[in-house]
């Protein structure tokens, strides 16, 4: 018997906005099931890492912490991938934005003033886009896949991390850490909401994916990603130049990543050190998916996303679940929002008649 | 074999559904041993999917195959081949870096030896006469021999049934002259051939029997021999046929649209070069190209709409300015609409709405944006405008192109770009694949926009098509334009001999002279 996918006429438009709760569902019965398997409680897991982040009131300034940053790299990523641009190096992009604005911040950590910050931003937001740069110039003039070239680069960026933290940017003063100095109160993100951890770039990361639903859906910008993505002919036929579009996705991507990695450091952790990659930047893929590549719905994904990555602290502490737990969940997400998404475009059929007709 | 009936193959109510539509209803019909019988039908009248279930590709919901006298189900076209059944494909599947040998090689179903395979290849070529060197590179043929390499990896199975799936719509009228006679030789042997065709003329030519299929039935079986055009083509479209009303003019206005000495280098390995193209058109004008496919149609249409543009910006003149090293967004500022020969993916997005394809090309001419910003309630009207001066078939501006059938997204298209009101419309293939009514209406549109003194460029392999409304036309070949004829006074010969191209495969060449002296 042979199982073959054929493709539905019009795959239903509430499914399309379904699946990712369907996928989170899923996550969780089979999570649970599979950490029962391996010894733990697993529905008590799946409370914790899903539950508890939502009903515990104390942990909502993690989740809007955690969801920040997701949300601004998923935002560009999301630009990206509906031009049909496989950035998947944000990661790295994240990492060189924050290393840009903190150099800023080293070279006027004597000096105090309003413009310091906005400087620091501006620079993460340009040391991402012209990190992402490199596999744009690649892919437009040599043909280079882009989805290999961002993420081998995200490699790169991680050791020229490590080598500023263990030479040219160690604090003098931090015996012998490999870390910068701490910034100064002008150069790290103001709280906003006094008593928490809740810095500015939390209400921006969201005001920013607010303007990106905007621009998306109201302008020509927008209207070229999405011709470029579903049919690059059409798009060299409307007037939209495919290497221009590459070159700004890239760019947009590699830019938020950047803003969201100076956010960070000028945000939670108020200086550079070598454990600053935390891996957002490969979340993100999952949350623009999660978020069908809307920023509204990316908002929801990057909430969705955080309460994960909470609750996996959560349960590390309250179970002794191990650290990758929260990966696994993670991934999981994915797969099954993939999966669901194939049975929403298509339906299982079973080819009955051709084994009859071998048979024969 | 023990002979129970008098026919190879019957088909008894044969049904085929997919979602949403009815493919196949309860068609029955029969052929004979040696009878080369017609299967005709509109596009979408359900001809490909009734033949990929003889051939074994999708299998009938309901009814009942017969070979010679025996019910029979093919499983698959393994299957098939098994029991006789042979075809070629409208679209061929060859490797074009491989030779012909090694593509008929790869095509067996059993392997024999490459040295036996070539004398096997030598024997069916000279019992049917046709010439085909078995060594050359696929990309280096003409489309109708590489035709003939799909018409002898069937014969070299010695089908007793051969399916022909649209054979003629990329050949030249001498290598049709060609085809038809291998056929009949065929058919002398007791082969029976299905010839697939909406062309009536070639069905009245070559066919003993035809079956007329209409939206998924049969209305009518015929020997067209006994038919005219006109009543086999009234019963195939299901009504009168319409006659496009068109002056035969004499004074046009200022030519418009020049192209002088227009070259371009093919893209990648397979695109095709253009070559000192040269013609003009005047105020008032339709301006045929004539040519099988492949020879440079589509290179040309995007060097003169600007999806490719060129350096030397003398080469193509609009309205006396100098367009040639402007994209394609310049150009229609200028004036200049084009309609690509691709609907999907290339005229047209199939997941967008009606609304955002018309913003793909009208947005400027038609301002539907200003400032970076869309007007989606402007987008929204015009698209309406559209659909209903052309007569779309659609639920409104806002379902998505891919749900129109193929005559309608073609109508939405060509409306589109007529709505612009362009003074130089370049339009690709603009009936292809579409039915005998939108095919009215657009004709007749084009006629309406030339009488408003817009030049216009029509692309086309149909050559009726091109004679039905150009008044001037040239043929293209290998990426060359030939001079330009004027239609009333060129003959359909002339044309072929163009189309067949000067500096084609020598052989068929001279065959093709011989032919046209033939006739």
């Amino acid at each position: 018997m042979l199982i073959e996918l054929e493709k539905r006429k019009e795959p239903s438009q509430t499914m399309l906005y379904l699946t990712p709760v369907i996928a989170v569902l899923a996550t969780m019965i089979v999570g649970g099931i599979l950490f029962t398997l391996i010894g733990h409680n697993g529905f008590a897991a799946v409370k914790e890492i899903f539950i508890t982040p939502i009903i515990d009131t104390h942990k909502w300034q993690d989740l809007g912490i955690k969801a920040a940053p997701l949300i601004l790299i998923a935002v560009g990523l999301s630009i990206g991938f509906r031009a049909n641009v496989w950035n998947i190096g944000a990661e790295g992009q994240y990492i060189v934005g924050g290393l840009a604005g903190t150099g800023i911040a080293l070279l006027t950590w004597e000096l105090e003033g309003w413009w310091i910050l906005p400087l620091m931003c501006i620079a993460g937001a340009i040391g991402g886009a012209l990190y992402a740069s490199i596999p744009a110039f690649l892919k437009t003039k040599l043909n280079v896949n882009e989805i290999l070239s961002s993420l081998m680069l995200t490699y790169a960026s991680i050791q020229l991390l490590y080598y500023l933290m263990r030479g040219p940017w160690k604090d003098p003063e931090g015996f012998n850490f490999p870390q910068t100095r701490l910034f100064n109160d002008s150069q790290i993100l103001p709280e906003i909401i006094p008593g928490t951890i809740v810095h500015l770039g939390v209400p921006l990361a969201f005001i920013i994916a607010i303007i990106a639903w905007f621009v998306m859906s109201k302008s020509i910008f927008g209207f070229q990603i999405r011709v470029v993505g579903s049919a690059p002919a059409a798009a060299r036929y409307g007037g939209f130049s495919a290497k221009r579009t590459i070159w700004m996705a890239m760019l947009i991507g590699g830019g938020f990543a950047g803003l969201a990695g100076i956010f960070e450091a000028a945000g939670p952790f108020q200086q550079m050190v070598p454990q600053f990659p935390t891996g957002y930047g490969f979340t993100a893929i999952i949350v623009a998916f999660l978020g069908r590549l809307h920023p509204i719905g990316i908002i929801l994904g990057g909430l969705v996303l955080a309460v994960s990555y909470v609750g996996g602290e959560i349960a590390q502490t309250s179970l002794g679940l191990p650290n990758a737990a929260a990966g696994i969940f993670q991934a999981m997400m994915l797969f099954f929002l993939l999966a669901t998404d194939i049975l929403v475009k298509y339906r299982l059929k079973l080819n009955i008649a051709n084994q009859a007709g071998d048979a024969s | 074999m023990t002979e129970k009936t008098d026919y190879r193959i019957e088909l008894s109510a044969i049904t085929k559904s997919f979602p949403g539509v009815l493919a196949n209803d309860n068609v029955s019909f029969a052929i004979k041993p040696g009878e080369i019988h017609a299967l005709l039908g509109e596009n979408g009248a359900g001809k490909s999917t009734l033949v990929k279930m003889i051939y074994g590709i999708m299998q009938p919901d309901e009814g009942e195959i017969r070979w010679e006298g025996e019910a029979i189900k093919v499983a698959n076209p393994k299957a098939a081949r098994k029991l006789g059944v042979g075809m070629v494909f409208q679209h061929f599947s060859l490797f074009e870096a491989m030779t012909v040998l090694e593509n008929i090689a790869l095509g067996m179903d059993a392997k024999i030896s490459q040295n036996l395979l070539e004398e096997k290849i030598r024997e069916v070529m000279d019992v049917y006469g046709l010439k085909l060197d078995p060594h050359r590179i696929v990309s280096t043929l003409s489309v109708g021999e590489r035709q003939r390499i799909e018409i002898v990896r069937a014969l070299l199975l010695n089908p007793r049934l051969l399916i022909m799936d649209e054979p003629t719509s990329v050949l030249t009228p001498q290598e049709v002259a060609q085809l038809f006679e291998t056929l009949r030789k065929l058919s002398a042997t007791g082969c029976s051939i299905l010839y697939i065709s909406h062309k009536l003329h070639e069905i009245k030519e070559l066919c003993d029997q035809a079956t007329i299929l209409r939206g998924g039935k049969v209305v009518g079986e015929c020997d067209p021999k006994q038919e005219t055009s006109k009543s086999m083509a009234e019963m195939m479209i299901g009504g009168d046929l319409k006659q496009i009303e068109k002056d035969v003019k004499t004074e046009f206005g200022d030519p418009r649209f020049v192209v002088d000495n227009l070259s371009q280098v093919g893209e990648g390995d397979f695109g095709v070069a253009l070559s000192n193209i040269s013609f003009s058109v005047r105020a008032g004008e339709i301006f045929g190209i004539a040519g099988v496919a492949g020879n440079g149609q589509n290179e040309l249409l995007m060097a003169l709409s600007g999806e490719v543009p060129t350096s030397n910006a003398d080469t193509i003149k609009l309205d006396g300015k100098s367009v040639a090293d402007q994209n394609i967004l310049q150009r229609r500022k200028h004036g200049l609409c084009a309609v690509p020969e691709e609907r999907n993916g290339h005229a047209a997005v199939v997941d967008f709405s009606l609304s955002d394809n018309a913003i793909l090309t009208a947005r400027e001419r038609m301002n539907l944006a200003s400032g970076g910003l869309i007007k989606h309630s402007e987008a929204r009207s015009y698209t309406d405008n559209v659909i209903s001066t052309f007569g779309v078939k659609t639920t409104g501006s806002a379902s998505p192109a891919g749900s129109l059938s193929g005559g309608n997204l073609q109508k939405f298209v060509v409306g589109r770009e007529i709505m612009q009101n362009p003074d130089v419309l370049l339009i690709s293939q603009p009936t292809w694949g579409v039915d005998a009514g939108a095919a009215a209406a657009i004709h007749q549109a084009i006629v309406d926009l030339a009488e408003n003194g817009s030049a216009i460029i029509v692309i086309s392999q149909d050559l009726d098509e091109l004679l039905a409304i150009c008044d001037e036309m040239a043929v293209i070949n290998e990426g060359k334009l030939s001079k330009t004829l004027k239609v009333g006074e060129a003959s359909v010969d002339e044309i072929g001999l163009l189309m067949g191209g000067i500096h084609g495969d020598p052989n068929a060449n001279q065959d093709s002279v011989e032919n046209a002296h033939a006739h």
